[in-house]
C-alpha cells in the first residue's frame, strides 16, 4: 500500500511541523509553507508521514491514494 | 462595451441549415448595427431546438445521443481551459443523483469582452445550449451566472428567460432557468469558486476533490461550461457534429469568439475559424494603426508572442503551443511598438497578484513577491535568477490555477521580449515605461478579493 502526500493549500497556516516530522519530503518555502515531493511514500516512510499529517493542526497534511 | 463585428462580413438568409463552413455562426442573426436577436427572431434564424424528448434511462454503455454528437463535433471549452465538453457531460451524467446546469457567463479576464456580448447580443443560444446540456444529462435546475459590472449582458439574459416564459416556448420538461449576478473578481468565475457562490457561500475556489462534476451547487452533480460553449453545443444539437466540423482544424474544430484589443482600426469582438491566421482577424478589424511590437493571447493567463512570430501565425492552441501559448479566453491583445513590455508584464502580474483569492499562502506571497521582482526589473534592480526562482516555487501551489496562469505569462514575457527585459535589469526605465498602458485593467472598479483572507507577509 502506498500513499501520495498532499497538501491543501487553503487549510495550510504555515506551521511546518509536517516539515520536521516528514523532512525527508517536505521542505519549506521562503514564507514557511511546505513543498511536497509527491511520489507515493510506502512501509517505514508512510508511518512517519501519517505521523506527520496527524501532527497538523489544521488538518492540511492528505495521504491520498495514487491516481 | 465596443463594436461587434465578424470575420467575415457574409450575411445570409435564414434557410434550414446554415452552409457549413461560414461565418458567422454565434453572430448569425445580429443585424450590421448590433442589435440584440430577440426570441422571434432566434428562432427564425436557427430554427427550433431539436430535443429528442425526457430522458429515458442509459445503459452502461449508451449516452444521451446529445453527448455522442458533441464527442464527434470535438467541442472544446470556450472559457479558458479547452475542456472537451462531451467528457464533462459523461462525468457529469455518470454521477449519482439529479443534476444541475450552470451557464458560466462571468468573464473575470479583464482583457475579454466576448462572453458578455454574446450575451447582450445572442442570449437565447446560450439557453438553448443550456436547455440542450440540461436535457442530456436530465437537470430540472438551470443557472446562468452574469458577473455584476455587466449589466446589459445581466439584463439581456433575464429578458431572454421573460421572453420564452411569454412565448410559451419552454415546453413541459425543460429546466427552470434563473439567472444569477456573481462578483466581478478575477478568480470568481472559477468553476469551484462559482459553484461555492451559488451555494451562498463565497466566490472563492475550492480545495478539490470534490469537484463540481462529483459535488456541484447543493452537492448534486453539477456542469458548470462556459456561455460560449453552451451556445456552440445549442448548434452541434441542431446541425450536428459534421457541420460544425466544417470549420477550424482537426484538433481545433469549430469556430470561436475572441476579443480583439490593442492598435487596430476596429477593436471588439470577432467570431473567426480556428485555426485561421492573426493576419486575417487584423484586416477584418480593418488593420493596425501602428506598428505591432507583439501580441498577448489567451488572457492574463496567457502567452506574449513577440512581433517576429505574428506573421503567419494561426489562432489555434495546437499552433500557439509552438509559443507556449493557447487560445485560453479567446483575447488577442497587440501590444504596439510605443508601449514597453516590461512595464506592461509588471503592471499585469501586480494586478493578478492583487486578485489572489488570499486563501493559498503560495500564492499570496510568491504571486506578491513575484510582481515586486518584475517591479524591480523595471527599476533596473534585478536579483539574477529570483523570476526563474520565484516562478518554480510558485507552480502548481494553489489550489487552483490563478498561480500557474501568472508564472506562464511571466515565463512567456521573459521569452517574447528578452532584450527588453535585459535592457532593463542592466540599465532601468526606458523611455516608454511611462507611456500610456496599453493592455486594459479595470481601472479600480474589481475589489480585491482578498479583504477577509490572507494577507502577504513582506
Amino acid at each position: 500500500m502506498s500513499r501520495r502526500v498532499r497538501v491543501n493549500p487553503i487549510a495550510c497556516e504555515a506551521h511546518g511541523m509536517c516539515a520536521e516530522l516528514l523532512p525527508e519530503r517536505i521542505t519549506l518555502d521562503e514564507w514557511g509553507y511546505p513543498v511536497v515531493d509527491e511520489k507515493p511514500v510506502s512501509g517505514e516512510e508512510l508511518a512517519h508521514a501519517k505521523r506527520a499529517a496527524q501532527a497538523c493542526p489544521t488538518f492540511a497534511l492528505l495521504l491520498e491514494r495514487p491516481r | 462595451m465596443s463594436a461587434a463585428g465578424t470575420a467575415t462580413r457574409t450575411q445570409r438568409a435564414p434557410v434550414g441549415t446554415p452552409p457549413a463552413g461560414s461565418l458567422p455562426r454565434l453572430l448569425a442573426g445580429v443585424s450590421e448595427d448590433g442589435g440584440r436577436v430577440s426570441v422571434t427572431r432566434h428562432f427564425s434564424v436557427h430554427g427550433g431546438l431539436p430535443l429528442t424528448g425526457a430522458r429515458r434511462s442509459w445503459g452502461r454503455r449508451e449516452h444521451p445521443p446529445l453527448i455522442e454528437e458533441t464527442h464527434r463535433a470535438g467541442l472544446r471549452g470556450r472559457g479558458g481551459a479547452a475542456f472537451p465538453l462531451a467528457r464533462k457531460l459523461l462525468a457529469v451524467a455518470a454521477a449519482r443523483g439529479p443534476a444541475v446546469v450552470v451557464a458560466n457567463g462571468t468573464e473575470g479576464e479583464p482583457a475579454s469582452e466576448k462572453d458578455a456580448m454574446l450575451m447582450e447580443l445572442a442570449p437565447h443560444l446560450v439557453l438553448d445550449g443550456l436547455v440542450a446540456a440540461a436535457e442530456a444529462l436530465g437537470a430540472r435546475e438551470a443557472l446562468i451566472a452574469t458577473c455584476e459590472l455587466d449589466e446589459d449582458a445581466t439584463d439581456s439574459m433575464a429578458l431572454a428567460v421573460e421572453e420564452r416564459d411569454a412565448a410559451g416556448i419552454a415546453p413541459h420538461h425543460a429546466p427552470s432557468l434563473r439567472v444569477v449576478t456573481a462578483p466581478g473578481h478575477y478568480v470568481a468565475g472559477q468553476e469551484t469558486a462559482l459553484v461555492s457562490y451559488l451555494d451562498g457561500g463565497p466566490a472563492l475556489p475550492t480545495f478539490t476533490p470534490p469537484l463540481p462534476f462529483e459535488r456541484g451547487v447543493g452537492r448534486r452533480p453539477t456542469l458548470v461550461s462556459n456561455v460560449e460553449t453552451l451556445a456552440h453545443l445549442a448548434l452541434v444539437a441542431r446541425h450536428g457534429a459534421g457541420w460544425f466540423r466544417a470549420l477550424g482544424t482537426p484538433a481545433s474544430t469549430g469556430s470561436t469568439l475572441v476579443t480583439l484589443a490593442g492598435p487596430v482600426a476596429r477593436p471588439g469582438v470577432y467570431e473567426i475559424a480556428l485555426g485561421s491566421s492573426l493576419e486575417s482577424l487584423a484586416r477584418a478589424a480593418g488593420g493596425t494603426t501602428r506598428e505591432v511590437r507583439g501580441a498577448l493571447i489567451g488572457g492574463y493567463a496567457g502567452a506574449f508572442v513577440p512581433a517576429e512570430s505574428l506573421r503567419g501565425l494561426a489562432l489555434s492552441d495546437e499552433h500557439l503551443a509552438a509559443h507556449g501559448g493557447r487560445m485560453g479566453s479567446g483575447v488577442v491583445a497587440l501590444l504596439s511598438s510605443d508601449c514597453c513590455p516590461v512595464a506592461e508584464t509588471a503592471r499585469v502580474a501586480r494586478w493578478m497578484a492583487e486578485q489572489s483569492s488570499g486563501q493559498c499562502g503560495p500564492c499570496v506571497n510568491g504571486l506578491d513577491a513575484l510582481a515586486g521582482e518584475i517591479e524591480a526589473v523595471a527599476r533596473g534592480r534585478a536579483t539574477d535568477g529570483r523570476l526563474e526562482q520565484l516562478s518554480a516555487t510558485v507552480a502548481r501551489r494553489g489550489a487552483c490555477g490563478h498561480p500557474d496562469g501568472v508564472v506562464s505569462l511571466v515565463g512567456s514575457a521573459l521569452e517574447a521580449f528578452p532584450s527588453a527585459f535585459a535592457h532593463h535589469a542592466r540599465g532601468g526605465p526606458c523611455d516608454r515605461c511611462a507611456s500610456v498602458p496599453e493592455l486594459p485593467l479595470p481601472a479600480g472598479r474589481v475589489a480585491s478579493p482578498r479583504s477577509r483572507t490572507r494577507r502577504a507577509r513582506r
